[in-house]
């Protein structure tokens, strides 16, 4: 860390970046006025570190992948499918499932903001909130496929979804080949983050 | 509004540049930056669209120059200053010096799991059936409200093809303003790439909003 702060400067917390005294004044101020309470923060970082996060989505493809009723329950009311899992709540609240076909390939984006279904991929990544994403999927969704390296084959269209409203798309990815019959577990290795965005697809068995 | 939030089809930020292993909080201020926005909007004084209102209320050039976690702090603090639990005071000594507003409620830590849980369900009863069905052509609202809106300007005066009714919603053009629910419904409209993106455009791309009825006419 960098050190070049003013040391005559009287604050008490003259150690720290300016975002970082900033969010702990205004922690201090909500504490010490008794709106917020310290402990209930703690809880929310934990769960989001510890509970909800792209494992919970895994799990939803993996079953789609290898349970056939459960994919069409999915495509029909994927609120429902998910929280049979246990996976509901906060920005997860109206779920849309989006399944990725040999003729078609979805990718997400919220252009707006950074609507992004945290009860199934948890926090977003610094890229899907930034604007160069965010700017660019809508127009040239290919070449921003290409930035993370999946290069699609010709004739497959690709399908953009701007999350401008209250529901939240998850990619269910194609099932790789040579899968067929692995267990869920297993299977849910194959399903990165980035898949379920539609940044990527699933990883291919030799690479799991 | 047609604020720095509305970046579809905007150039000029560069390559993506996906950061590999990418750690879930960049420092520890990001922690508390998340959970206190999250602790504050459980005080229930202000709705998710008032919040997205108020980090596109920054300036353009604020905007673009924080990153995500500081936009939130940012339109946290003017929240937290316009419903009265802060004051410049209190930003300025970074201590409680001034009275705030008696809270409807205080989120304790046992109550963090049911509060994510629920969520926010948006979704409302909405009087009278759906204008418009799948299949039907409907054209966006070329319009420049200066106040919240989630149709993008890339978007306006567009014609599309609706795919889906997704229910009744809460209007946030309406709420982020407190000027109630007023709940309308909802509809995945589709458009072609060559439609939004004109010459040049890929013919065979199909991009999605999802559109409160009020943004939509009939072709």
């Amino acid at each position: 860390m960098a050190h070049d702060h003013d040391h005559d400067h009287h604050h008490h917390d003259n150690d720290l970046d300016p975002m970082a005294a900033r969010v702990r004044a205004l922690e201090t101020i909500l504490t010490r006025k008794g709106l917020v309470d310290t402990a209930a923060i703690d809880t929310i970082v934990e769960t989001y570190e510890t509970k909800v996060g792209p494992r919970n989505g895994a799990h939803v493809v993996a079953k789609a992948w290898s349970d056939p009723s459960f994919a069409d329950w999915l495509r029909r009311d994927a609120t429902a499918a998910i929280a049979s899992l246990g996976y509901a709540g906060r920005q997860g609240e109206h779920m849309q499932a989006v399944f990725n076909t040999a003729e078609t390939h979805n990718l997400v984006v919220c252009t707006l903001c950074s609507c992004y279904p945290w009860s199934v991929l948890g926090l977003p990544p610094v890229w899907y909130k930034a604007p160069p994403y965010r700017s660019r999927a809508v127009l040239d969704p290919r070449g921003v496929l290409a930035e993370f390296g999946l290069i699609l084959p010709e004739g497959q269209k690709v399908r953009v979804w701007d999350s401008t409203a209250e529901l939240r798309y998850l990619v269910i990815p194609m099932q790789p080949d040579g899968t067929e019959g692995w267990s869920e577990d297993r299977l849910t290795e194959l399903v990165s983050r980035d898949s379920m965005i539609g940044t990527a697809v699933a990883l291919a068995p030799e690479a799991a | 509004m047609n604020g720095p939030q509305d970046l579809g089809g905007q150039m000029g930020f560069g390559p993506i540049a996906p950061e590999p292993n990418e750690p879930l909080f960049h420092a520890e201020w990001e922690k508390r930056a998340l959970g206190l926005t999250l602790a504050a909007g459980a005080m229930g004084h202000w709705n998710i669209d008032e919040s997205r209102h108020a980090r596109e209320s920054l300036h353009p050039a604020d905007y673009y120059s924080s990153t995500y976690y500081e936009i939130w702090t940012k339109a946290l603090e003017v929240l937290l200053k316009r419903h009265g639990f802060v004051s410049d005071a209190d930003l300025a000594a970074g201590d409680a010096v001034d009275e705030a507003t008696t809270p409807k409620r205080v989120l304790k830590p046992e109550q963090v799991a049911g509060m994510l849980h629920r969520g926010s369900p948006y979704e409302r009863p909405v009087a009278g059936d759906p204008l418009f069905h799948a299949g039907h052509k409907v054209r966006t609202r070329n319009f420049h409200p200066t106040g919240h809106t989630r149709l993008p300007r890339y978007a306006r005066g567009k014609v599309g093809t609706v795919e889906a009714v997704r229910g009744g919603f809460v209007f946030p053009d309406s709420n982020a303003h407190g000027r109630g629910e007023d709940p309308q419904w909802i509809y995945t409209v589709v458009f072609t790439g060559p439609e939004l993106w004109g010459e040049g455009a890929d013919p065979t791309l199909l991009v999605s909003i999802d559109a409160w009825e009020s943004y939509l006419v009939a072709v």
